[in-house]
């Protein structure tokens, strides 16, 4: 509705979809909550809408509503749901699955677990259209490596004869949207479809995605937490929160001039910035340290890291770069096969069994997966208290009395004390996890990709909240990431790493400056910034190149 | 709702969860309990007030064979008597604390064995478990109840031995599932960050692994009871379980086992043999109930 500039040419300007003051509740509670209150949302043919909010804001439910589907435990309570002049609210359940698959198709977040590992990517990709009778199967695959070819698959003859785990997960990702594409659908639905993806792998998706279906004109419906990607898709934004309507406009205008407070605040990381401050007394160093899974491949070559007091040192790299094994070599989890670990002076034994108590207590580590780095069975008090009476002897009274003063210092209060960690949020779980962390009194922490799996506005309070007791405490991080706004954030000095390397390390204003090696300048251009041409510029530029 | 400036962490859910300690949550579980699971649990609960009671129950002594044998039911007999003149009533009173208690001894014995150590191979995953694991496969592929007859002759049919026996046999299902369930819990973050902080075998074991494996145990744990009772009761028939004169259904059935061919003459006198059978069948019943609804109710950690 406020989208009438020229998208496309053509049948563009028909209502493909409409929907009137949607209402959608979940069942938890035991009582029906609403999630979505009473949202519009038009898209016309061939255009690109973005939807975007924090998790819980209801993006993927109202996405879903779309093609007239709710998840399980969720019902339509009112409101339309008109597709091409079929009220999806009152369809019949057959009228529904004449659409779905055919007229509208999905492209879920997590490729891996959607593809059935037992059949060939091909037959899957046809599977549907085939089941529709849309088109005969021998036809469909032909169209089906035509697709592949236009997705920028490599061998798009043949790898529709693979398995969903002989292909990576940005190309698995691609013969999703292949599959989708498959029966030529009016309108696709993406739901977060690269979040999980690298940034170097995520910038490739994104290109082929954009240019399939601009190509068909096929009208889209683009879910996701992450504005700078939106951006780049859409053609107009929508921002939810609470389940409602925050504001809606064409992309440019959105990142030129956000109206709303809560539309900035959605890219509130990248406004964080730390002010480097060098040091030379180094607290943790690697020294030429080689590693292997196993009695296989080598994963570590010769990496030497020195970690500077009171500073936080953020080594960046994609998947299978090796950051996380260097993890595991300075806790000990992975003996080194070649050189050493120094912690404040002294080598540390190269075995977690070999460490003493105080040395293990020294060194912290906070996981990117809150919820599996806590005990589901113990409570919040369990969890922080353990450490402290471990390390510290507490008991009864005064480690309760601690607790409370770790939780507040996370900024969290008394009434968490007795929370299992599934009734907390995904930043809460996160705080705890640094909280159980602090507990130990350590003076270095290594934060595996911590805010990775969280939203922006909640990335933002972590990362503040790790700041302030870095400079409240003087500990040492060693941050852990692939996210380039994240390191811009917090780091002081960054080391970048592929396959296995050190590739740099020094400053972050060296390292952030030009000239960049190679893989460093692959690695910047590929985040996406928050200028809708980003993407295109950076297509051309690439092309040129190659 | 509407600042969208001042980020709290606290109020993100604060407001939609309420507290609830461990024995209201236990509380709510209860309340929704479905009618099978309720009878299950009375019945059991009845089976163990018997068991524990056996001694100011029973009309009659245990082996009080004072009375004429065959005493048809009534009489100052509720269900008569056995062939040497034992009162049947008493006997199924006596062989409630006899055969539950036992099962429930040697059930509880084979988890610890089996259980320990399918915790200890789930965590070592290195030449620990594979000894483990052999073992267990080479002890699982002799059929139990042979294997068992056999033993019992080596070593004596006495309660302890018999109790010994079924335990180490029966532990070998039981350090398969433990080991199975643990293996996915072991790998988590959370066992590796207790690792991290220095924690011993025992504190992984028993703190980190074990409560978050201990519905489907528990779930096993029923089925298994009914299992070593059914055993036990096998065993007994074929004689080679507890000796007289200790009252246990499964002897009881054997011995009874003749009368079922005058049903055409005396009903009651033919119904006789099914009592003990009845019983058994009555609590294998019920332990599945309460262990269906277990299962159902560890498909989600909240209430």
């Amino acid at each position: 509705m406020s989208n009438d500039s020229n998208q496309n040419a053509g049948e563009a300007g028909e209502i493909l979809l409409e929907m009137r003051d949607v209402r959608i509740e979940g069942w938890s509670d035991e009582k029906w909550n609403p999630i979505i209150k009473g949202v519009d949302l038009t898209l016309r043919r061939g255009e690109i809408l973005g939807l975007i909010g924090e998790s819980g804001a209801g993006k993927s439910t109202l996405g879903l509503s779309g093609m007239g589907f709710t998840q399980p435990g969720c019902r339509i309570t009112g409101g339309s749901i008109v597709f091409d002049g079929v009220d999806l609210v009152t369809a019949t359940e057959t009228e529904k699955r004449a659409l779905w698959g055919s007229r509208v198709t999905y492209v879920a977040q997590s490729a891996a677990a959607s593809f059935n590992p037992a059949h060939r990517l091909i037959d899957q990709t046809v599977e549907a259209t085939v089941s529709h009778g849309i088109q005969s199967e021998n036809l469909a695959k032909d169209d089906a490596r035509i697709l592949y070819a236009s997705l920028s698959l490599p061998d798009p003859e043949t790898i529709g004869k693979r398995y969903p785990h002989q292909v990576s997960g940005g190309q698995l990702q691609r013969v999703m949207t292949a599959m989708a594409m498959s029966s030529r659908p009016d309108l696709i639905v993406f739901d977060e479809p690269t979040t999980a993806l690298d940034v170097t792998t995520q910038v490739e998706v994104l290109l082929s995605m954009r240019k399939i279906v601009e190509e068909f004109n096929t009208a889209a419906i683009y879910i996701t937490h992450d504005l700078a990607v939106v951006a780049q898709m859409a053609d107009t934004i929508k921002v939810l929160r609470y389940g409602q309507e925050v504001e809606e406009a064409p992309a440019r205008e959105m990142l030129e001039s956000p109206k709303e407070d809560y539309t900035k605040s959605l890219w509130s990381v990248r406004a964080l910035h730390k002010e480097t401050q060098p040091s030379d007394d180094i607290v943790l160093s690697i020294d030429g340290v080689d590693a292997a899974y196993g009695r296989g491949l080598k994963v570590l070559h010769n990496v030497n890291i020195q970690v500077p007091r009171g500073r936080t040192v953020s080594i960046v790299g994609e998947s299978g770069s090796g950051k996380s094994t260097t993890a595991r070599v300075i806790t000990g989890l992975l003996p080194p096969m070649s050189g050493q670990v120094t912690f404040n002076g002294e080598a540390l034994p190269p075995e977690l069994k070999g460490r003493s108590k105080d040395q293990l207590r020294r060194i912290q580590m906070i996981y990117q997966m809150a919820d599996t780095a806590m005990n589901p069975r113990q409570t919040v008090g369990e969890i922080i208290g353990r450490p402290l009476e471990f390390y510290h002897g507490l008991s009864g009274k005064a480690k309760e009395q601690r607790v409370l003063e770790l939780l507040e210092m996370i900024e969290l209060d008394e009434s968490f004390y007795d929370r299992l960690p599934s009734e907390m949020s995904g930043g809460q779980k996160q705080r705890i996890c640094i909280a159980r962390a602090l507990a130990a009194e350590p003076e270095v922490i290594i934060c595996d990709e911590v805010t990775s799996a969280l939203d922006q506005i909640v990335q933002e309070g972590i990362l503040k909240l790790l700041m302030k007791l870095q400079e409240k405490h003087g500990i040492t991080y060693l941050f852990i990431t692939h996210d380039i706004a994240t390191v811009e954030a917090i780091s002081d000095e960054i080391v970048v790493m592929y396959m296995g390397e050190v590739v740099e390390q020094g400053s972050k204003d060296q390292i952030l400056t030009a000239p960049f090696p190679e893989y460093t300048e692959l690695l910047l251009s590929s985040v996406p910034e928050m200028d809708p041409d980003w993407l295109t510029k950076l297509a051309e530029k690439r092309g040129q190149e190659a | 709702m509407t600042d969208t400036n001042s980020y709290s962490a606290a109020a993100e859910v604060a407001s939609t969860i309420t507290r609830r300690t461990r024995w209201e949550r236990a509380r709510i579980t209860l309340k929704k309990a479905p009618l099978t699971a309720w009878f299950g649990m009375i019945v059991i609960a009845c089976y163990v007030f018997v068991a524990v009671f056996a001694q100011w129950l029973a009309p009659y002594g245990e082996a009080d064979s004072s009375f004429a044998a065959y005493a048809p039911w009534g009489d100052g007999h509720v269900f008569g008597t056995d062939q040497i003149g034992r009162d049947v009533f008493s006997r199924l009173i006596y062989g409630a604390q006899n055969t539950v208690g036992i099962a429930f001894i040697t059930t509880i014995l084979s988890f610890f064995i089996g259980g320990s150590l399918g915790l200890v191979a789930s965590i070592d995953q290195g030449w620990i478990d594979q000894l483990l694991s052999r073992f267990v496969d080479i002890l699982m592929a002799i059929p139990s109840l042979i294997f068992a007859l056999m033993l019992l002759t080596v070593f004596g049919s006495s309660a302890w031995s018999l109790i010994l026996i079924i335990a180490v046999l029966d532990s070998t299902r039981v350090f398969r599932i433990t080991r199975s369930v643990a293996v996915n819990v072991a790998v988590m973050d959370y066992v590796e960050a207790a690792r991290l902080r220095g924690e011993g075998l025992g504190w992984v074991m028993r703190r980190e692994i074990l409560p978050n494996i201990m519905p489907p145990l528990v779930a096993e744990f029923g089925l298994r009871f009914c299992f070593v009772f059914l055993t036990i009761a096998s065993l007994s028939f074929l004689g080679a379980g507890l000796q007289p004169p200790t009252a246990d259904w499964g002897s009881m059935v054997r011995d009874f086992a003749g009368l079922l061919q005058f049903a055409a003459f005396d009903l009651k006198a033919g119904l006789t043999p099914l009592l003990p059978a009845g019983c058994i069948a009555l609590l294998t019943v019920a332990v599945n109930y309460v262990v269906d609804w277990f299962l159902h109710l560890t498909s989600g950690l909240k209430d």
